[in-house]
């Protein structure tokens, strides 16, 4: 056993020559990597030395096998000194702020004194303030132009980016050399009150000497199937690093003129510079010989793909699966539909007890291939079998023992969790209940797709296996679908009925909506009703039931509720119970008395509706219990209705084109007549605005009340109950504006709020006159969908509709970025036991959570108490 | 202007009501909150209205002020120089 020992500490620092050789297994001393047999030469990049790299071998350093060695860092003797890129700026802050003589930090010694006593004191307590106190001294020493120390005058000095540092004095260009012996003179106690620490981080260290070579484990080649070995982009970097070094040292040696000598430098320093960093500004990025630039050390960490948001932030796990979702109304709201295909490959680890254990036996007898088998065992000695290779597996099964785990594959009731990218809330991930079913993709509940923002034009989602109780026990409990019904965003449900939920649930409760027995029958067999069917409200000449008494079976008996329906709005408008067009919404007692239920009762993101009511008062279990069934009643009424939508729907006659031709005429007239003003000075002009901006804005006004007018005129000719308007006014799918431009007319088209303007000199298009800002000629358009669009209507129609698109694209992307940032700062805040917020580090953020301790998600719409409800609730009225 | 009226920035409508906690109801506060008092929000000694009611850094400031939430709350500041 080794010795266990606790991380106190970790102090960064910069890595001395000395250390470098210290920790070196081997100089590295050739340029060769590959000898003529193909093996790697002592002293190169590939020597053995930097660790094992086959299996089997040994390490010629540390003697361990490749499971075992961590692999070793060899160095590389520099023969000229270069910068090293990533500390160009504290080089260049500490050459301006010493002395060019004697080193010294250009501040008074009792100044000195004074900053590293307040620096010592605030250091441990208030790092930020120590840090700008450091900053502080820095630009002070920075702005002296004399040595405080040595009296010598200082001269300016100026970098030239990336690496190179040049004095506007007597030395001139300070090559690294000159740069380290500079830094070398600068005494520790200088150093510490700009806040380095120089036991572990000498400034003269920032320039290079000795180049540490990282272990072969660090940059490993691949064989490709040809049989050719391609190395890594770092060994590339070094040989390249090497080659150059020998070249300086051999023109060094042999006593070639400066002009070379500075140009083989200079090759180094770049060499070493994108070796470090191949994303330096004004360096070009090193390039394979593809013309791909290398990924060297920087590029590994850095950005997404980065070690720390590719592989520390984000790690790829087992027991999970990915495929295309499709929509399955016959799901619980809970449940997720998985093909069988991928439940015989998900395993759910489960313990042998006497109590399951001849469950578990029937499992390991269907084996991994008959489903619903098993994929491995684990015995009592933690021995792992897998049964895609035992020939009896009989035997196996018989063999189970209490104690055993048997991994089976998931089956129904399994609890498994759901997710779809981007996950932006908590919503994005809530755990389901399994059903295999036949298949190749994933289904869910149509209810649960406002959460995760799905459609089915080809969106995937991912699923994950928990492998422990706890895990489940907390799946079940926190994460199922039916506890994230109430949204923590508005506390009104974020899961509810979409599309043609809310078309079925209008037209079964609508009140011409009678039902014979066997439709009740019909319906109330779609959802497993087993009680008493209520009395018929008509009774002659046939029985016949109403929607809303088959609605009214699923709600509590003690139910009150009124709200204005979706459809209340122009002349169906209804603000109480007496109401003539079945807009207001009453239920007393769990009896659905007057009013349609659509949108506005059962629909996702509506707060303070039915559904919401019936959520928070009856809780989670009744909510999902009753989506389950009202939502497949809706459906199922609507499959017996029928329901669709067609041309004649948006088809007006041809009166009514005439009528819209005179709107147009009228329009017409009056905007030639602004423009006349216009062009007379005549215009009034709006206030804050050129006399051009005004006359857009009126043009703009009375092109928009020209499509106004021309929609209604055309939809008085059109059914006001057809299924079109139907799916606009209960909110499921449209609204009047798309039917206006179906049946009517467009309208104006714009870009950036202004009639579309930009295309030719003068003009928007060369069928124009210039200068013509006439409607037609700035993307007026008075074709509609269903008589179609002219050539140039239709130009103008895709540059409105281009706009959208860009605009999405850019939101996406913004709006992404700033959810990382916010996240990033908040996600370690907690709300402790005392109703305060907290960070990780105690600080204080807020003194009560939302500064009134108030969970939104029990709230509606903020309010913590809705008093209104609570009358209501109880009394079966309101105001 | 003629100088002679000095603003006072709090009569500003905008700026709620800030006092200095005297040492021994801060003592209890912190232990209320069971924090250490740099654990509180910090305020700057050089924030303009740190320099109206007289605050010293260390000194702990009580903030009154309306919320659109609860209507009144209370909020500490923590002062430190700068
Ligand atoms: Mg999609
Ligand atoms: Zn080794
Ligand atoms: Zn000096």
């Amino acid at each position: 056993m080794s010795e266990q020992k606790l991380i106190g500490g970790i102090k960064f620092g910069i890595l001395s020559p000395d250390m470098i050789r210290k920790m070196s297994a081997t100089a590295i001393v050739t340029s060769e990597v590959y000898d003529e047999n193909g093996l790697p030469v002592e002293g190169g990049v590939m020597d053995p030395r930097l660790g094992v790299i086959e299996p089997g071998q040994k390490c010629a350093t540390c003697g361990n096998t490749l499971a075992r060695c961590p692999g070793h860092f060899g160095h590389l003797e520099l023969a000229r000194p270069v910068i090293h890129i990533g500390f160009v700026r504290h080089i260049y802050d500490l050459l301006r702020a010493t002395c060019r003589r004697c080193g010294r930090l250009k501040i008074p010694d009792e100044e000195i004194d004074r900053y590293l006593d307040l620096y010592n004191r605030l250091k441990d307590k208030w790092p930020q303030l120590a840090s700008s106190l450091t900053d502080f001294v820095k630009r002070k020493a920075i702005k002296a132009m004399e040595c405080p120390h040595c009296g010598e005058k200082q001269f300016k000095i100026r970098l030239e980016k990336p690496t190179t540092f040049i004095e506007e004095g007597p030395l001139g260009r300070l090559w690294p050399t000159k740069v380290r012996e500079w830094l070398e003179r600068i005494p520790d106690r200088d150093l510490r009150v700009l806040g380095y620490d120089p036991e572990f981080a000498r400034p003269e260290w920032m320039v290079i000497t000795v180049l540490p070579v990282p272990p072969i484990a660090v940059r490993p080649s691949i064989l490709l199937e040809t049989g050719i070995r391609s190395e890594d982009d770092l060994t590339h970097k070094l040989v390249d690093i090497i080659r150059t070094n020998e070249k300086l040292r051999e023109s060094i040696n042999s006593g070639a003129p400066e002009v070379i000598v500075e140009d083989l430098w200079e090759l180094l320093q770049y060499h070493i510079t994108t070796y470090i960093d191949n994303e330096v500004p004004g360096v070009p990025p090193a390039k394979r010989r593809s013309g791909m630039p290398l990924r060297t050390l920087a590029q590994r960490l850095k950005g997404k793909e980065g070690r720390f948001r590719g592989n520390l932030s984000g790690k790829r796990v087992d027991f999970s699966a990915r495929t295309v979702i499709s929509p399955d109304p016959n799901l619980s709201i809970n449940e997720v539909g998985v093909p069988i295909e991928v439940a015989m490959i998900l395993t759910v680890p489960e313990r042998v007890t006497p109590w399951n254990i001849d469950e578990l036996r029937k499992y390991v007898l269907n084996g991994p291939y008959r489903y619903p088998g098993a994929n491995y065992i684990i015995d009592n000695t933690g021995r792992r079998i897998d049964l895609r290779f035992i020939k009896d597996l009989k035997a196996i099964a018989e063999s189970l023992k209490p104690g055993y785990i048997v991994e089976r594959h998931l089956i129904n009731g399994d609890i498994v969790l759901f997710n779809r990218q981007p996950s932006l809330h908590r919503m994005s991930i809530m755990a389901h209940i399994v059903r295999v079913l036949p298949g190749r993709t994933f289904r869910l509940h149509l209810a649960v797709c406002p959460p995760y923002n799905a459609d089915f034009d080809g969106d995937e989602m991912n699923l994950h296996v928990p492998q422990t109780i706890e895990a489940r026990a907390e799946a079940k409990i926190l994460l199922l679908v039916q506890e994230h019904i109430l949204s923590p965003r508005y506390g009104g449900p974020i899961i509810g009925g979409i599309q043609d939920y809310s078309s079925g649930a209008y037209l079964l409760s609508s009140k011409v909506t009678l039902l014979t027995k066997d439709q009740v029958s019909d319906l109330l067999a779609s959802i497993n009703y087993s009680g008493e069917i209520p009395e018929p409200a008509v009774l002659s000449p046939i029985k016949a039931w109403s929607g809303k008494q088959i609605i009214s079976l699923l709600l509590p008996e003690d139910f009150n509720f009124s709200k204005e329906a979706k459809i209340s709005s122009g002349n169906l408008k209804c603000t109480d119970e007496e109401c003539f067009w079945d807009s207001y919404l009453v239920v007393k007692r769990g009896k659905l008395l007057l009013g349609v239920l659509d949108k506005a009762a059962i629909g996702a993101q509506q707060p303070e509706s039915l559904l919401h009511f019936l959520v928070r008062e009856y809780g989670t279990s009744f909510g999902k219990e009753f989506m389950d069934k009202a939502f497949k009643l809706f459906l199922r009424f609507i499959e017996m209705r029928g329901f669709t939508m067609s041309i004649v729907d948006i088809m007006i006659p041809e009166e009514a084109y005439k009528e819209i031709e005179e709107v147009i005429v009228k329009v017409r007239k009056e905007i030639e007549h602004l423009i006349q003003l216009y062009k007379e000075g005549k215009l009034e002009p709006t206030p804050g605005r050129t006399l051009r901006e005004s006359l857009e804005i009126k043009i703009l006004e009375v092109l928009s009340r020209a499509r106004d007018e021309a929609g209604e005129r055309a939809t008085k000719y059109l059914d006001p109950f057809n299924n079109v308007f139907i799916m606009a006014k209960t909110g499921a799918r449209g609204s009047t504006l798309n039917i206006t431009q179906m049946a009517a007319m467009l309208g104006q088209q714009s870009v950036r709020g202004q009639r579309i303007h930009r295309g030719y000199r003068g003009r928007t298009l060369p069928h124009f006159k210039r200068g013509d800002i006439g409607p037609e000629a700035r993307g007026f358009v008075s074709g509609s969908f269903v008589k179609g669009l002219s050539p140039i209507e239709m130009f103008f129609h895709a540059a409105g509709g281009r706009e959208g698109l860009v605009d999405t694209a850019v939101r996406t992307s913004q709006s992404g970025y700033m959810q990382r940032r916010l996240i990033n700062a908040l996600q370690d805040l907690r709300v402790e036991y005392d109703g305060t917020v907290r960070s990780v580090y105690g600080h204080l953020i807020q003194f009560r959570y939302g500064e009134d301790g108030i969970d939104p998600k029990n709230t509606s719409f903020g309010k913590a108490v809705n008093v209104e409800r609570i009358i209501e609730k109880h009394v079966g009225w309101r105001k | 202007m003629s100088g002679k009226k000095k603003f006072k920035i709090m009569d500003h409508e905008l700026v709620p009501k800030h006092e200095v906690v005297k040492p021994e109801e801060a003592v209890r506060i912190l232990k209320e909150l069971g924090v250490r008092p740099e654990n509180l929000p910090w305020i700057r000694a050089s924030d303009p209205v740190v320099k109206e009611i007289g605050a010293k850094p260390g000194d702990i400031i009580r903030i009154e002020r309306r919320s659109p939430t609860t209507g009144k709350i209370i909020v500490y500041r923590f002062v430190v120089a700068g």
